[in-house]
C-alpha cells in the first residue's frame, strides 16, 4: 500500500476510545492509594490511633486507679514491680496517670481545633467566596488577632478568664479561628477563580448550590489538612497553659500538669519526669506528620 | 418527558439573536492608600454588536484587546458598566424583558482552559448533570441526558461517564466542556479560545464537531480567538478588535481578501506563511500592544500606525460603513482631515 | 559542515514512584554550525525533554539518560559539576517560552545581563555594562541605554523575550536552543521575534535548535524540520521537502490538520485518537493505532529511520 492518498479523513463523530478503563480512579482512591504507600505517615497514624484507643478505653485496662496516692512509694523507677512505669511525687501509678492523661490533653488538643475550624472555616469560606467588603470586613478583624503571638494571646486569654478547662478551650478555640480563616479564605479564593465555578454561574445555578457542590468539596480538604497540623500546637499549648497552673486543676491527670508537677523530681528521678514530655513530643509529631503525609497526598494533578 | 426545551424562536431570521449596543467595561485598579481607584483597566470601550441568528461571529484581536472581556460581558459573567443588551427581542435585565439567569440559560459559554472549567472533584457525569438538576430536573433524569450529550460530543458513555477529569486527555476535556455548554439547550454558544490550547490534529477533530453540533442543535456562535486561521475557517463574519474597541468587522471574505484598517492588514500579514520560499522579510508592525490601563487618545491604534497623522491623536474614529465592512479608520472617513481620507 | 551538535539514540526516561515515563526513546540527529533545526511536535511528543537534555535540566534523581550527545566532540551525558556549568553558560545558551520565569523580578535587566557578563568573562563592571548595551543593540531593542536600568515588569511581553534573548547571547554561546519561544505572544510580536531569531542565527553564525507545535512558525525559522511522535523522530528533512512532500502518515496528517487559508467550508482532515501512553517503551510504530494505512508488519516491531533519498528520513515501514 502506497502513501499517496493524502485523505485521513475521520469523522468526528467517531468515538474516541477510551485508554483501559483501569486508569477510571476517583480521587479520593488516588488519595488513599498514595497513602498506603507512605510508611511514614502509616507509622504515625497507627501511633496515633494506638493513643486515642488506650485513652478511651482507659477505665477497662486494669490499670491502677491513677488519683490514689501513697507516700511510701513515692517516685519509684520505672521498672518498679507492680509500676511498669514507676510512681510519680505522690506515689501515684505513671502508667495509668499517662494513659488518663491522654483523655484530657487530646480532648483539650482537638476540641479547640474543631470548635475554630467550623467557626473559622465558615468565616474563610465566606468572606473568600463573596469577596469585596464582606472579605475586607472579616480579615481585617482576622489580622486584629494575628498582632498576638499565639502564645501569649491564649495565656492572656486563660489568665483574664481564670484558669480551668472550660476556659482554656475557649481560649485556645479563639486563637485558633484566624489562622484556619486565612487559609480558608485563601483557597476559597483561589477555587472561586477557576473557570468551573464561573461555568457554574452561567448555568444559572445558585449561590448556595454552587458552594455546596463545587466550591466545599476542593476547599475542605486542604483546610482538614492544616486543621490537623495545629491539633499538635493546640496539644502543646494546652499543656503549655496547665503547666502555667492556667489550665487543667490537680489532681487532675493531664501531660502538662504532670510535668509542672513532676518538676522537682528531675535531679532525682529525670527519665521519670520526661515521661509526660514525650507523650505530649509524639503525639504532636504525630500529628504533623500525618498532616504533611496528607498533604502530600493530595496533591494529585491531573 | 424533557423538563428542558429549546427555546423557540420569536422575532423571525431578520431579528437578530443577541444585541448589544454601548457596552462598556473598566475595570478599576486599587492602588495608593486605602484601596482608592487610581487607575482603570479599560478593558471594554462603547462596544455595539449584533449576532444574527445562525451565523458564527469570529472575534479576533491580541491579548488585551478585550475579547474575553466581551465574552464574559454577554453572558453576564460580569456586570456591564454602561450599555444595553437585548435577547431576540426581549431586553435583559431591564423592567419589561428577561433576567439574567433566563439569559443564562440561551447563552452558553466554553472557556479556554479545559482543566480549569472542570471541577476535579466530579465525574464527567456529575459535572454535566449539575446545570440541569440547577434548573429542576430531576436527578435521574438529568444523569440519562448527560449521558446523551456526552455521545453527542464523541464519547462513548459506558466508558467515560464516571471518569474523573484528571484521567482525560486535552481533546476529550474540551469536549466534555462543549457538551455543558450545551446540556440547557442553548441558542448561543460562546467559544472563548475553546481551542486554543489544542494540540493541531486534537483541534480538528474538535472543529469539525463544532461544525457538525452547530448544524444539528440549529446554534449560533460567537468564537473567539487569537488563531487567524482557524476564525476564517469557522466564521461567517468576522470582528477585530484593538484595545477594547471595534477597528473593522464584516463578512469573513471582505476582512480577509480585502482588509481596509492598518491593523487588520498588519494582523494578517504577520501570519507565517507556510511556504519556506515566500517566508516574511519584515515585520508588517514594530513594537508590542500598548497597555489597556492608559490607551492613547484619539485612534488607539495610531502609536503603530504606519499612517498615523496628527488628526489621529485629536479625534477618535467612528465605525463606518465602507460597503462589504464597517472600519474606525480616519483614513476611511471622509472629511475627517486625515489626507487619505476624501474631501467631503 | 562539521557537526555542532551529534546526538545518537538518545533514551530520557522519568522514574517517579507513581509512575515511569518513556519520554524519549532512541532520538539521532546533528545540528551543524549555522544551521536552524525545527523540531515540530505535539504536547507529549518528547520534543522538550529532548532539547532539555542537550543541557542536561532534568531532575538528576529520577531521569535515566543513554545515548550520546556530543557538542563540539565532548560527550554532555557523562558531565557534570564544572564542566557542565561551563557548558551551560558559555557553549550553549536556552530561551524559555515565559520570560517572565527567566528574569529576577528585583533586579533590572542590565544588573542582570551585566552580572552574567562578569561571571563567565571575568570582565570589570565598566566593561561588562558596556556589553549589556552592546547586546540589547544586537536584539533591536530601541534606547537600550534606558532599558538596561528597566526591572523585567515593565516591559512589555515582546521586549522581554527580546532580552532574554540578550542574555542567553552574552557569552557568546555556539549553539541556541529555543523552547517555543514566541508561543506567549501575540501574532504581530511573534513575527517580529521570529525573524530577529532568524537574523541573529546569521549574523553569529549559531547553531539554533527551535522547539515548536506550530507548523508555520517551524516553516518560518528552519532549514530543516525534524516531526516527533512519542518519543521518537518520525521524520527529518529540509523544510521544503517537509511541505512539500511528507512522507510519514502523521507529518502529512498533522499538515492535513493545520488549518490554513482555502479551507473553509471543507472538512478538515483530522487525525483520528489521541497520543499512545508512554508508561512502557513502544513494542512497534507507535503511530499505528491511529494510522489508516497501517498493515500486520507496522505491529511487528519499531520501523527504524530510514533515509529515503536526498536527506530525507522517515521512520515507516510503508513509505516509499
Amino acid at each position: 500500500m502506497t502513501l499517496q492518498s493524502p485523505s485521513l479523513d475521520i469523522g468526528s463523530a467517531a468515538p474516541v476510545k477510551a485508554t483501559p478503563a483501569s486508569a477510571a480512579r476517583g480521587y479520593w482512591q488516588t488519595v488513599r492509594r498514595r497513602l498506603s504507600r507512605d510508611p511514614v505517615t502509616l507509622v504515625c497514624v497507627g501511633l496515633l490511633l494506638l493513643i486515642v484507643a488506650a485513652s478511651l478505653a482507659a477505665p477497662w485496662l486494669g490499670l491502677a486507679d491513677p488519683y490514689k496516692t501513697s507516700m511510701l512509694r513515692r517516685l519509684h523507677p520505672i521498672g518498679s514491680p507492680g509500676h511498669l512505669l514507676g510512681t510519680d511525687e505522690l506515689g501515684r501509678d505513671m502508667l495509668s496517670r499517662l494513659v488518663y492523661g491522654g483523655r484530657l490533653s487530646l480532648f483539650m488538643g482537638v476540641t479547640p481545633v474543631v470548635c475554630s475550624l467550623l467557626i473559622g472555616g465558615l468565616l474563610g469560606i465566606t468572606a473568600g467566596f463573596l469577596g469585596g467588603r464582606v472579605n475586607m470586613l472579616i480579615m481585617r478583624v482576622m489580622d486584629v488577632f494575628y498582632a498576638f503571638p499565639s502564645v501569649l494571646l491564649a495565656i492572656s486569654l486563660s489568665g483574664a478568664m481564670g484558669a480551668g478547662a472550660d476556659n482554656t478551650l475557649l481560649s485556645l478555640t479563639l486563637v485558633f479561628i484566624p489562622p484556619i480563616c486565612r487559609v480558608a479564605e485563601s483557597v476559597t479564593t483561589q477555587v472561586r477563580g477557576f473557570d468551573f465555578v464561573d461555568a457554574a454561574r452561567a448555568s444559572g445555578a445558585g449561590m448556595l448550590t454552587i458552594v455546596r457542590v463545587h466550591v466545599l468539596g476542593n476547599v475542605l480538604g486542604p483546610i482538614l489538612v492544616y486543621a490537623t497540623s495545629l491539633i499538635s500546637v493546640a496539644i502543646i499549648l494546652a499543656a503549655g497553659l496547665s503547666f502555667l497552673g492556667l489550665g487543667v486543676k490537680p489532681p487532675e491527670p493531664e501531660w502538662g500538669l504532670m510535668l509542672n508537677t513532676l518538676r522537682q523530681a528531675i535531679y532525682v528521678n529525670p527519665v521519670l519526669a520526661a515521661l509526660p514530655g514525650v507523650m505530649i513530643f509524639v503525639t504532636s509529631i504525630c500529628f504533623n506528620l500525618m498532616s504533611d503525609g496528607l498533604r502530600a497526598a493530595m496533591d494529585v494533578k491531573g | 418527558m424533557d423538563t428542558i426545551v429549546p427555546a423557540t424562536d420569536r422575532g423571525g431570521p431578520a431579528q437578530p439573536l443577541l444585541l448589544a449596543t454601548g457596552l462598556r467595561k473598566h475595570f478599576p485598579i486599587p492602588g495608593g492608600l486605602l484601596g482608592r481607584t487610581t487607575k482603570v483597566v479599560r478593558a471594554v470601550d462603547d462596544l455595539s454588536l449584533a449576532v444574527a441568528k445562525g451565523e458564527t461571529l469570529g472575534v479576533v484581536g491580541e491579548s488585551g484587546c478585550g475579547k474575553s472581556t466581551v465574552a464574559r460581558l454577554l453572558i453576564r459573567l460580569i456586570k456591564p458598566d454602561r450599555g444595553t443588551m437585548v435577547l431576540d427581542g426581549d431586553p435583559v435585565d431591564e423592567p419589561h424583558g428577561i433576567t439574567v439567569n433566563e439569559l443564562r440559560r440561551q447563552v452558553q459559554m466554553v472557556f479556554q482552559d479545559s482543566y480549569a472549567s472542570l471541577n476535579p472533584r466530579l465525574t464527567i457525569v456529575e459535572t454535566l448533570a449539575f446545570a440541569p438538576k440547577a434548573h429542576g430536573v430531576p436527578a435521574a433524569e438529568a444523569r440519562e441526558r448527560a449521558r446523551d450529550l456526552l455521545a453527542k460530543v464523541g464519547l462513548e458513555p459506558a466508558n467515560f461517564a464516571d471518569r474523573y477529569p484528571h484521567e482525560l486527555s486535552g481533546g476529550q476535556r474540551q469536549r466534555v466542556n462543549i457538551a455543558r455548554a450545551l446540556a440547557l439547550r442553548p441558542r448561543l454558544v460562546i467559544l472563548d479560545e475553546a481551542v486554543s490550547a489544542l494540540d493541531k490534529s486534537v483541534e480538528a477533530q474538535v472543529l469539525n464537531m463544532l461544525v457538525d453540533l452547530k448544524q444539528e442543535f440549529g446554534l449560533t456562535y460567537v468564537f473567539i480567538s487569537h488563531d487567524l486561521n482557524v476564525v476564517q475557517y469557522l466564521s461567517d463574519r468576522v470582528m477585530v478588535m484593538y484595545l477594547g474597541k471595534i477597528v473593522e468587522i464584516g463578512h469573513v471574505d471582505a476582512i480577509y481578501g480585502s482588509p481596509q484598517h492598518p491593523y487588520t492588514r498588519a494582523l494578517l500579514s504577520a501570519r507565517p506563511s507556510m511556504d519556506p520560499r515566500k517566508r516574511t522579510k519584515e515585520a508588517p508592525i514594530q513594537g508590542d500592544p500598548p497597555n489597556p490601563i492608559d490607551p492613547p487618545s484619539g485612534c488607539r491604534f495610531r502609536t503603530r500606525c504606519p499612517y498615523a497623522e496628527d488628526v489621529c491623536a485629536r479625534v477618535e474614529p467612528v465605525l463606518a460603513d465602507t460597503g462589504a465592512q464597517s472600519v474606525a479608520c480616519l483614513m476611511y472617513t471622509a472629511g475627517s482631515g486625515h489626507s487619505k481620507a476624501a474631501r467631503p | 559542515m562539521s557537526n555542532l551538535l551529534e546526538v545518537r539514540d538518545l533514551h530520557v526516561t522519568f522514574v517517579t514512584p507513581d509512575r515511569t515515563v518513556h519520554a524519549v526513546n532512541g532520538v539521532s540527529f546533528d545540528v551543524a554550525r549555522g544551521e536552524t533545526l525545527g523540531i515540530l511536535g505535539e504536547s507529549g511528543s518528547g520534543k522538550s525533554v529532548t532539547l532539555r537534555s542537550i543541557l542536561k535540566l532534568h531532575p538528576e534523581h529520577r531521569t535515566r539518560w543513554s545515548g550520546s550527545i556530543r557538542i563540539e566532540g565532548d560527550e554532555v551525558l557523562s558531565m557534570g559539576g564544572k564542566a557542565l556549568a561551563d557548558l551551560r553558560g558559555n557553549r550553549v545558551s536556552m530561551i524559555f517560552q515565559e520570560p517572565a520565569t527567566a528574569f529576577d523580578p528585583v533586579f533590572t535587566i542590565g544588573q542582570q545581563i551585566a552580572e552574567t557578563v562578569r561571571r563567565h568573562t571575568g570582565k570589570s563592571d565598566a566593561e561588562a555594562w558596556k556589553r549589556a548595551r552592546e547586546l540589547l543593540e544586537l536584539v533591536r531593542i530601541p534606547s537600550p541605554a534606558q532599558r538596561l536600568k528597566a526591572y523585567p515588569h515593565e516591559m512589555s511581553g515582546g521586549m522581554r523575550q527580546r532580552a532574554m534573548i540578550a542574555l542567553a547571547l552574552s557569552c557568546n554561546p555556539s549553539l541556541l536552543l529555543a523552547d517555543e519561544p514566541t508561543t506567549a505572544l501575540d501574532a504581530t510580536v511573534q513575527i517580529q521575534v521570529l525573524l530577529l531569531i532568524r537574523e541573529l542565527q546569521r549574523e553569529l553564525d549559531l547553531g539554533v535548535i527551535f522547539v515548536t507545535h506550530d507548523i508555520g512558525v517551524a516553516v518560518e525559522v528552519s532549514d530543516r524540520i525534524g516531526v516527533m511522535y512519542a518519543g521518537k523522530l518520525i521524520e527529518l528533512a529540509s523544510v521544503e521537502q517537509m511541505v512539500d512532500s511528507p512522507r510519514h502518515p502523521y507529518s502529512r496528517g498533522l499538515l492535513a490538520s493545520t488549518v490554513h487559508e482555502g479551507m473553509r467550508g471543507k472538512r478538515l482532515e483530522a487525525i483520528p485518537g489521541a497520543p499512545p501512553d508512554l508508561s512502557a517503551p513502544p513494542a512497534a510504530c507507535s503511530f499505528a493505532p491511529r494510522c489508516k494505512f497501517a498493515e500486520a508488519k507496522c505491529l511487528a516491531a519499531p520501523p527504524p529511520l530510514r533515509e529515503t533519498g536526498d536527506n530525507h528520513s522517515v521512520r515507516c515501514v510503508l513509505a516509499a
